[in-house]
C-alpha cells in the first residue's frame, strides 16, 4: 500500500532530513515512526502524504509513483490520507462543525451528504455537542479529536497521524490510541509518528525507528 | 450538480465578505467607478458630438462650380453627367446672374456690385449626394472636378470630416486612457485580494494540505474580484448617468433661451453591457493574478 524507497529529503538550506529511507507498509497494517526530536518523523509523514516532495528516491502510493506526479494530481492524491497534523491545522475563525466539514467541501460532496458524515465523525470522537464551538473553546484533547474527526470524515484507505497524543496526559492519550485501534480493526491503513513510548507498548505495533533522517533498527 | 453548488457557494461566500467590510468595499468600488466613469464619459461625450455633427450634415452636399466662360451648351453637358452620375441623388442649378442677384440681395454690397463691368459669379450646381458617406462623396468631387469646363467642386460636409478625423483621434485617446486605467485597476485588484488572501492564509493553506485544487482556493476569490469589478462598472455607470443629466437639465435651460432642445444621449444598453462585462473581466483578472501567484508559492518543490 505504501512503499517508500531509498528516499533522501534536502529541505531548501541544505539541511538533510531523510538519508537513504526504505519503508513498505500493508494494506491493513498499523506502524509506528518513533525517534528523537528532528529525527524527521514528521517529514516522512509529509512525503508519503504529498506534502513535501524527495528529493531522491520513490514513494509509491497504491501502486501509483506519486514522486512523479504532476502539480494538479497532487491535490486527489493527498485526499485519500487522513491527515492528524503534529500543529493541528485548524482553522480558528470556524466552529467545530465547519472545521470537519472542510475535506468533504473540498471534495465536492453534497450538502446533505456533508452534514451526515460530519455528525458521523464528530460523534465518533465524542464532539457532536460542540459542533458549534469554536476550536479555541476546546481543550487540547478535544482539539486533537477534531484533528482525527477531520481527518476520519472522508473515510480514508490511509491515516497518517503526526504526533496525535502530543501534550496530552495518558487517560486521555488513552482513548485516541483506543480510537486509532478502532480504525485500524476495520481495515484502515494507519501510520502514526510518536515519541509516546507508552503508546507503542500498549498497542505493540510494528515500529519503525528514526535516527538523523536514517532507519535506526 | 455539486459543482453548482460548489460554486453558488463561493459566490454568497463572496457577497457575504463584501459585506462585511462595508467601508473598504464601498472605497474599492469607488475607485473602480470613478476611473471607468472618466474614459466612458468621454466616449458618450464624443458619442455625443459625433451625432450632432451627423444631424447638421444630414444632407450630404457639394457645390459645383464652372468655369466663367462656361456657355450653355456647357452647363447642359455637366447636366447631363450629373443625371446619368448614380452618385447623386438630385441637383440644382444655379444660375450665375440669379446668383448675383441673390447676392446683392443678401450682402447688401449691391453699390459695390453694380459698379463692376461683369457678373464675376460662375454657374453653379448644387449637388445632392445619394448617401453621406464621405468616400462616396470625395469620389464624386475628384471625378466631379475634372469635367470639362468645371472649374472647382467643394464638398460642403468638409468639415464634418475634418470633425470626424478629430473625432477618431479623440476616439484613440479615450480607448487609449480606458486601457491604461484598466490596467491601474488590475493593479488594485491584485493588491485589495491579496490582502484577502493574507487575512485567510490559514484557510488557504489547510485547505491545500488537505486536498484542495488550486481552481478550488482560487473560486471565491475570482468571485470576489468579479463582483467587485461589476459592483464598479455599474458606478461608472451611474456617474456618467448623472452628469449627462445634469448636462441635460443645464442645456434644456440654455437652450431654451434659443428656441432649441438639444440633449446629450445616455449610455445604450449595449455600451453599459460592455462596460460591466468589462470591470467584471478587470476584478476578475486582477484576483486570478493575486491567488495564482501566492498559490504558485505554496506548492511544494
Ligand atoms: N520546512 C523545513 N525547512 C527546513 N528544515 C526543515 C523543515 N522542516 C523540517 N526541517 C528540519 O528537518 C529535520 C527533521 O524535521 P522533522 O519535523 O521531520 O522532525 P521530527 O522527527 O518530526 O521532530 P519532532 O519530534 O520535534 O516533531 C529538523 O532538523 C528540522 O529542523
Ligand atoms: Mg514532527
Amino acid at each position: 500500500m505504501i512503499t517508500v524507497s531509498h528516499v533522501s529529503k534536502r529541505y531548501p538550506g541544505g539541511y538533510e532530513a531523510l538519508r537513504n529511507v526504505s519503508l513498505r507498509v500493508e494494506p491493513g497494517e498499523m506502524v509506528f515512526v518513533t525517534g528523537h526530536s528532528g529525527a524527521g518523523k514528521s517529514t516522512l509523514l509529509k512525503l508519503v502524504g504529498g506534502i513535501e516532495r524527495p528529493s531522491s528516491g520513490s514513494v509509491v502510493i497504491n501502486g501509483k509513483n506519486i514522486t512523479s506526479m504532476g502539480r494538479a494530481s497532487l491535490p486527489f492524491l493527498r485526499r485519500n490520507f487522513g491527515f492528524i497534523f503534529q500543529d493541528h491545522k485548524l482553522l480558528f475563525d470556524r466552529s467545530v462543525y465547519s472545521n470537519a466539514a472542510l475535506p468533504l467541501i473540498i471534495s465536492g460532496f453534497p450538502r446533505r451528504e456533508i452534514a451526515r458524515r460530519v455528525r458521523a465523525a464528530l460523534d465518533k470522537v465524542g464532539l457532536l455537542d460542540r459542533e458549534r464551538a469554536r476550536p479555541v473553546a476546546l481543550s487540547g484533547g478535544e482539539q486533537q479529536r477534531l484533528c482525527i474527526a477531520r481527518a476520519i470524515v472522508n473515510r480514508p484507505a490511509i491515516l497518517l497521524a503526526d504526533e496525535p497524543t502530543g501534550n496530552l496526559d495518558a487517560a486521555y492519550a488513552a482513548e485516541i490510541i483506543t480510537m486509532f485501534k478502532a480504525f485500524n480493526q476495520v481495515g484502515v491503513t494507519v501510520v502514526i509518528a510518536t515519541h509516546d513510548v507508552a503508546m507503542i507498548d500498549e498497542l505493540g505495533a510494528r515500529t519503525v525507528q528514526l535516527d538523523h533522517g536514517a532507519i535506526a533498527s | 450538480m455539486s459543482w453548482i453548488f460548489a460554486h453558488f457557494d463561493a459566490l454568497r461566500d463572496s457577497m457575504r465578505r463584501l459585506l462585511q467590510q462595508p467601508f473598504a468595499t464601498a472605497l474599492n468600488v469607488a475607485v473602480f467607478g470613478i476611473a471607468l466613469a472618466l474614459p466612458c464619459g468621454f466616449y458618450i461625450a464624443l458619442d455625443n458630438v459625433a451625432r450632432f455633427s451627423r444631424e447638421l450634415t444630414s444632407e450630404p452636399q457639394l457645390s459645383l462650380f464652372l468655369t466663367v466662360n462656361a456657355d450653355a451648351s456647357d452647363v447642359k453637358a455637366v447636366e447631363q453627367r450629373l443625371t446619368r452620375h448614380p452618385a447623386v441623388l438630385e441637383f440644382r442649378f444655379v444660375d450665375r446672374s440669379t446668383a448675383l442677384k441673390d447676392l446683392k440681395r443678401a450682402s447688401g454690397m449691391s453699390d459695390v456690385l453694380s459698379e463692376l463691368e461683369s457678373n464675376p459669379l460662375p454657374h453653379a450646381f448644387v449637388v445632392a449626394g445619394r448617401s453621406a458617406d464621405p468616400d462616396l462623396l470625395e469620389a464624386l468631387r475628384d471625378e466631379a472636378s475634372r469635367w470639362p469646363k468645371v472649374e472647382h467642386v467643394q464638398l460642403d460636409s468638409e468639415w464634418a470630416r475634418k470633425l470626424d478625423a478629430a473625432l477618431k483621434i479623440g476616439r484613440m485617446l479615450v480607448t487609449l486612457l480606458g486601457v491604461l486605467l484598466s490596467f491601474a485597476l488590475v493593479a488594485v485588484t491584485f493588491n485589495t485580494i491579496r490582502l484577502q488572501i493574507l487575512t485567510r492564509h490559514d484557510e488557504i493553506e489547510v485547505s491545500k494540505l488537505i486536498g484542495a485544487t488550486n481552481h478550488f482556493i482560487r473560486r471565491p476569490f475570482l468571485y470576489l474580484g468579479g463582483l467587485q469589478g461589476l459592483l464598479g462598472g455599474f458606478g461608472a455607470w451611474l456617474i456618467v448617468a448623472i452628469a449627462v443629466r445634469m448636462l441635460n437639465h443645464e442645456l434644456a435651460s440654455f437652450g431654451g433661451l434659443f428656441g432649441m432642445s438639444p440633449s446629450l444621449g445616455h449610455m445604450t444598453l449595449q455600451q453599459i453591457t460592455v462596460l460591466m462585462a468589462l470591470a467584471a473581466l478587470i476584478g476578475w483578472l486582477g484576483a486570478w493574478m493575486s491567488v495564482s501567484r501566492h498559490l504558485w508559492h505554496m506548492d511544494p518543490r
